[in-house]
């Protein structure tokens, strides 16, 4: 065993690292304000490859694996938790659909501009009705010629305001349900019938767009179908799978930053006349947070690991994700705790950290699914069936 | 136009030295290309994209640990690296690392070497000046604006000096010494840092470049260092909370007695 990074690797995160510290963070201030990421950097981000990390070079990809994105997301978490999203939602869910599932001809034509960051992806599954129970999708996908015409909404869609590739998922044929009856498609924000709805106001993550697509009578050409017809929910499944590390890895580099900030804030602010730094109740606190970070570190290369060398990863990639939002969540309410009155006040970085790690419960599966996938797992391997 | 840079390892600006057995023990340092160094990386590159032409290669001597120094230079987007390591070096002065530096120099097409203005671990800034010496080129330290004549024979550098602005011509080749705010050194990309494996770093000896081995090292180093110690460390401050008037005469009678700086 070496539970050691290859230099590559190293480098890639010293240098996100100081990207994240120099040129993210103190755009905070601006992205909390306009509830948007300024353009010059993602372009800046375009430009360092940061939008095709873990996808082959053959698609305009960096090829650094998922190792190589687990840094990344935990590092940019560090910087700033909406621009870690928006990298997070175009990469392992937006455009590794495509990646997964997509014709040779479709990941030749998206893959290398959404590698590049000329254009962002996002992931539409969720609708009013199908939310983790996603099997219960109702956009419809009627063909005509060589066609599909696609009708209903998609709501709560990361990256929606911004994204200009769609990987959409529609009804195809409603009497099969979903096994056989979903099919997945790539959109284009250009394409006849397609629009935006509400674009959400949130608790956090304020900078990453939410919308809401509206598609009617939207035409999608035959070509753009993802994968074969009928197995767009196998196609979902597989990309939420897929990319659930990336989001645990994004919540190690919150945590370490929640940390590091009661660390600071422990040692110089006293309190009967000694920095609480020397209170055991804050001790306890704080060595619970490093404890779990150190417990979700191992876990999240573990799984980095076990991808990038070909090995089944799929069901620790989902307690990775439950872990590590979980964790982050702990961290979160122990440092406002630490922090008192300060940690409450909109003025210092503590409040923005709670409300941003909220989402991360909730989104590309809430803990409650994870926890019935996993169970589901264990059981069917004792020939046991459960459906959520 | 080929480009050589001088480069070298140096420990963290974060990392926190110890010192042990009169010596800095460098068991837990982290290291890192010297900041100076990055100023004349990115110059390099700089220049290589004005001129639509010419070849980066980098050369730092150190230990198999230096090889780090190299690769990140390579990720930002150098061509080459060639890796200076035997044991006969460990242990260099300024003078003799600037000797082995000349020595692979002279194996080496160059037109402009580039140096940090100094190493921020020891401080010395003397290499590149040393170095200019033995070659028997021009040099110009603590550049802070350099442009290359139209037919790349010549330049114009600028430098910052104690109340004014200097600006030196020099016919190439010749040794610059890069001083902040030369420029803002970029970040590699993804893409650079992931092909780093593929290059191949050549590693010289000493025989290789033709270093004697009474030539390097501790026994030909013209100074030794006799004592290492830390800074004293920083004691409490004293707070006057008292009479202002009174206070203001007790600080101005320390600051002039005691702290001696008025």
């Amino acid at each position: 065993m070496d539970f050691t990074f290859e230099k590559k690797h190293e480098l890639l995160g010293r240098t996100v690292r100081e990207f994240a510290e120099q040129e993210i963070a103190p755009r905070t201030p601006e992205i909390e304000e306009t509830h948007t990421i300024p353009d010059d950097l993602l372009q800046q981000m375009a430009e360092l490859g940061f939008f095709g990390v873990p996808f082959p070079t053959k698609y305009g990809g960096a090829g650094a694996g998922e190792t190589g994105y687990c840094i990344l997301m935990q590092e940019l978490m560090k910087g700033n938790p909406s621009v870690a999203c928006l990298i997070g939602a175009h990469t392992s869910i937006g455009a590794t659909a495509i990646y997964l599932d997509g014709s040779e001809r479709l990941k030749q034509k998206y893959l290398p501009p959404l590698c590049r960051g000329e254009k962002i992806a996002a992931f539409a599954l969720t609708e009013p009705n199908a939310g983790s129970d996603a099997a219960s999708i109702r956009l419809a996908a009627v063909r005509e010629g060589d066609s599909y015409i696609l009708d209903g909404t998609k709501i709560w869609i990361t990256n929606g305001a911004d994204a200009e590739i769609f990987s959409v998922f529609a009804v195809t044929d409603k009497t099969m349900g979903y096994r056989g009856g979903h099919t997945a498609f790539v959109v284009e924000k250009g394409f006849p019938g397609f629009s935006l709805g509400t674009i959400d106001e949130k608790m956090g993550i304020v900078g990453s767009s939410t919308a809401e697509l509206v598609f009617e009578g939207c035409r999608v050409p035959g070509e753009n179908v993802i994968g074969q017809v009928g197995m767009g929910f196998l196609t979902a499944m597989r990309t939420l799978d897929h990319g659930r590390h990336g989001l645990g890895a994004g919540c190690l580099g919150g945590a370490e930053r929640v940390l590091k900030t009661c660390l600071e804030y422990a040692k110089y602010r006293e309190q009967f006349g000694v920095p609480i730094a020397k209170k055991q109740a804050i001790q306890f606190m704080i060595a619970d947070i490093i404890t779990e970070i150190e417990a979700l570190r191992s876990l999240v290369y573990r799984v980095a690991w076990l991808a990038d060398s070909g090995r089944p990863y799929r069901q620790l990639g989902g307690i990775c994700k439950l872990f590590g939002s979980e964790v982050l969540a702990r961290a979160v309410d122990k440092a406002v705790q630490i922090h008192g009155a300060m940690g409450y006040m909109r003025d210092y970085p503590v409040e923005q950290m709670y409300r941003d790690a909220r989402i991360t419960e909730i989104f590309e599966g809430a803990s409650e699914i994870q926890r019935v996938v996993i169970a589901m797992e264990a059981f069917r391997k004792l020939g046991v069936r459960i459906e959520p | 136009m080929n480009i050589v840079i001088c480069v070298k390892q140096v420990p963290d600006t974060e990392t926190k030295i110890k010192v042990k057995g009169g010596q800095v023990d460098h068991t837990e340092t982290k290291y890192v290309v010297n900041p100076y160094d990055e100023y004349a990386i990115e110059e390099g590159l700089r220049i290589k994209e004005r001129l639509e032409e010419g070849k980066l290669t980098l050369i730092t001597t150190g230990p198999e640990r230096a090889k780090d120094a190299l690769k990140s230079g390579l990720a930002v987007g150098a061509d080459e690296a060639i890796h200076l390591v035997d044991e006969a070096f460990e242990g260099s002065d300024p003078y003799s690392t600037a000797l082995i530096l000349s020595k692979a120099l002279e194996k080496m097409d160059y037109d402009i070497v580039f140096c940090g203005k100094q190493g921020v671990d020891e401080d010395h800034a003397q290499v590149g000046i040393i170095l200019a010496e033995l070659l028997d080129i021009p040099h110009v330290s603590v550049v802070t604006k350099l442009e290359i004549a139209e037919d790349r024979k010549s330049i114009v550098a600028h430098r910052e000096v104690q109340g004014g602005h200097e600006v030196v011509e020099a016919p190439l080749p010749a040794i610059i010494t890069a001083q902040k705010g030369l420029n803002e050194p970029r970040y590699a990309s993804i893409k650079g840092i992931m092909a780093v494996k593929k290059k191949i770093i050549p590693e010289w000896n000493a025989e290789e470049i033709g270093v004697d081995k009474d030539m390097a090292g501790p026994g030909a180093a013209k100074i030794k260092f006799t004592e290492v110690t830390l800074p004293p460390e920083r004691v409490g401050g004293n707070v006057f909370d008292e009479d202002p008037v009174q206070d203001a005469i007790k600080v101005a009678h320390l600051l002039r007695d005691e702290a001696k700086i008025l």
